[in-house]
């Protein structure tokens, strides 16, 4: 395990999709290093024959009948929608007009 | 004082009484519990209400009990839920900036069977933003502050629906635990929290933190109380791919069994193993270790038997959690994102700004911190060495519970290794805050069903003791919490001011 650069932290914020201001990308770096330092210590366990637990109760991935169901009713699925025409998300535009 | 606000002081089987017979109608009740809610604003508790719902909705029950045809034994009964679990028609705002205008579409699992059986919704409670936490400071509405020393934490995530319980505003709350968020505040505010086998309550409209460990679970006065909680709550739900299949059990019929079968609800033949990692005399506040180990003496007075065991992980159980719970996190919460819902950044200029900006804008710093914490160990690279290989420890404690449980039917520790301490004491080391879980974890690292029960008083403040059961072990937690709580009073102790009267 290595230690954590600013370098390391800006790509981290930029895959999950944040922007840090100088001062948080530091004090963040700082306080992942601290907690990184701490779970360093998991390195002592051998664990190389142990599978890993996904679950916290292990079940086979269930099946339900396909059957048909109402969905929520669109107008009040984009209710919550900072900005919406009719039933569809607006967002930012994605693509260039042509020509 | 009335009888409404004497009942609603009490627990839900003095409450039901109330309620049956007439003494007190669920419209009364639930008023009282409105007004409670008003006079103790100041504790930080109760983060969004709808009296004008709530009333009609108590109007109705008041109807039902009085034509002798109650939905439940919930009927009429006002409670909370954190505000992570969603409900129609209301806001969930996980306590975030990014949420704050967000008002819920639909039901989640647990609302849906609480209304079906009839329980009044009175108010959404306060938590740590997005359940990470453990002193419910890191709100947007501010901390929620403990009942019984309010320059102290109530604890976290489901800090405020402990707050609620402990301070008398409602006699049963709900409450979301992936780490101890419901277990800790119950000790530290002098309640009961029970966190359920991992699968027994449905998730769905759960706000996710960390999938594979949360779950949601019942915070009220009694033991008995949790159980007959749990019997509403609990169940398949297929909407939710981690649900158990299957009915559950009938806790509240087991225990009415067990106290039929003997009249003193005897523990004869009950083997508790007590870990000697977590009874480490440095690490634990001696008040506290006191407290746990005259509730041993009740417990082995009742017929236990207790038998020291070992879980020889324990000390790695908070590395492994933080990395499981930060890597499902940053992935949980890459859905808000400022398109279909919830906050957005003003004046973007493309869809990737819209995304960065409304997301910085919109979390906290511990909220951000988890994030990239979770991203670092999944990211190329990191991902065997930090999440895989917690994953694997997962297992390595897994074992330990399994080894354990042969040879007893629960295992009894201290819920914290201190009482709640001042606000703002640990708000600025996330390490100091995140290792005081260090005693809950291990139950969700292990899908165990978990119980914190008040067990005394160190520095004027509640400890709990926490029982923690086998997977689908509930039964066995249920009684010998019920067996210790017909022999001791420590959980009919009230907070000051906590039954509606002034303060001389």
């Amino acid at each position: 395990m290595s230690r954590i650069e600013s370098d390391d932290l800006t790509r981290m914020a930029s895959l999950a999709r944040l922007a840090l201001a100088e001062d948080e990308i530091s004090s963040m770096t700082r306080d992942l290093e601290q907690i990184l330092g701490y779970v360093a210590a998991l390195e002592e366990l051998d664990t190389k024959d142990v599978p890993p637990t996904a679950h916290g109760f292990e079940l086979a991935t269930p099946l339900r009948p396909d059957r048909p169901a109402t969905p929520i009713d669109p107008e009040l699925a984009v209710a919550n929608a900072p900005a919406h025409h009719g039933t569809a998300f607006l967002v930012p535009k994605v693509l260039e007009e042509e020509g | 004082m009335g009888s409404a606000e004497t009942l609603l002081a009490g627990d839900l089987s003095t409450q039901r009484e109330g309620l049956d017979l007439g003494e007190v109608s669920a419209s009364e009740l639930v008023a009282a519990s409105l007004d409670r809610m008003t006079a103790r604003a100041s504790l930080g508790a109760v983060i969004s209400r709808d009296d004008e719902a709530a009333i009609a909705k108590a109007e109705a029950a008041t109807q039902r009990i009085a034509s002798g045809k109650p939905l439940s034994q919930l009927d009429g009964i006002p409670i909370v839920l954190k505000d992570n679990i969603v409900q129609a028609g209301q806001p969930a705002t996980c306590a975030s900036r990014i949420l704050e205008n967000f008002v819920s579409p639909y039901d989640a699992g647990v609302t849906e069977r609480l209304e079906a059986a009839g329980a009044i919704i009175v108010g959404r409670a306060n938590m740590d933003e997005y359940a990470m936490g453990s002193s419910t400071e890191n709100s947007i509405y501010g901390p929620s502050h403990n009942p019984w020393d309010e320059a102290r934490t109530c604890g976290g995530s489901s800090g405020g629906s402990v707050a609620a319980v402990s301070a008398g505003i409602v006699p049963l709350a709900f409450g979301s635990d992936t780490g101890g968020s419901i277990r800790q505040p119950a000790s530290f505010c002098g309640v009961v929290g029970f966190k359920p086998t991992y699968g027994r309550v449905s998730r769905w409209g759960l706000v996710a933190y960390a999938s594979s460990l949360d779950q949601i679970g019942p915070i009220a006065r009694s033991v008995s109380d949790c159980a007959l909680a749990l019997d509403v709550v609990s169940g398949h739900d297929e909407r939710d791919s981690t649900s158990i299949p299957g009915a559950a059990p009938n806790w509240s019929a087991d225990l009415a069994n067990a106290a039929a079968a003997s009249a003193d609800g005897d523990l004869q033949g009950v083997v508790i193993g007590l870990p000697s990692e977590y009874f480490v005399e440095d690490g634990v506040d001696p008040g506290v270790l006191a407290c746990v180990r005259e509730a041993i003496g009740t417990l082995e007075a009742a017929g236990a038997t207790f038998e020291e065991i070992s879980l020889p992980h324990t000390t790695y159980t908070i590395a492994t959690y933080y990395l499981i719970a930060t890597a499902e996190a940053s992935s949980n919460l890459a859905r808000f994102d400022g398109v279909r819902y919830g906050r957005r950044a003003d004046h973007v200029k493309d869809l990737e700004d819209l995304y960065r900006r409304s997301r910085s804008e919109g979390f906290s710093t511990e909220v951000k911190r988890r994030i990239l914490l979770g991203t670092y160990v999944l990211s190329a690279g990191y991902y065997d060495a930090y999440y895989v290989k917690a994953q694997r420890v997962r297992t390595l404690i897994r074992r330990d519970f399994e080894a354990a449980f042969e040879n007893c039917d629960a295992i009894l520790t201290p819920t914290t290794p201190e009482v709640a301490f001042p606000l703002g004491a640990k708000s600025d080391d996330p390490l100091a805050m995140y290792l005081s879980d260090v005693y809950t974890v291990s139950a969700n690292l292990a899908g165990l069903p978990a119980l914190s029960m008040p067990c005394g008083s160190s520095q004027g403040l509640p400890v709990g003791v926490q029982l923690l059961g086998p997977p689908l072990g509930e039964a066995a937690i249920f009684r010998i919490g019920t067996a210790y709580q017909r022999r001791s009073d420590h959980h009919l102790l009230s907070p000051p001011d906590a039954v509606g009267e002034s303060k001389p």
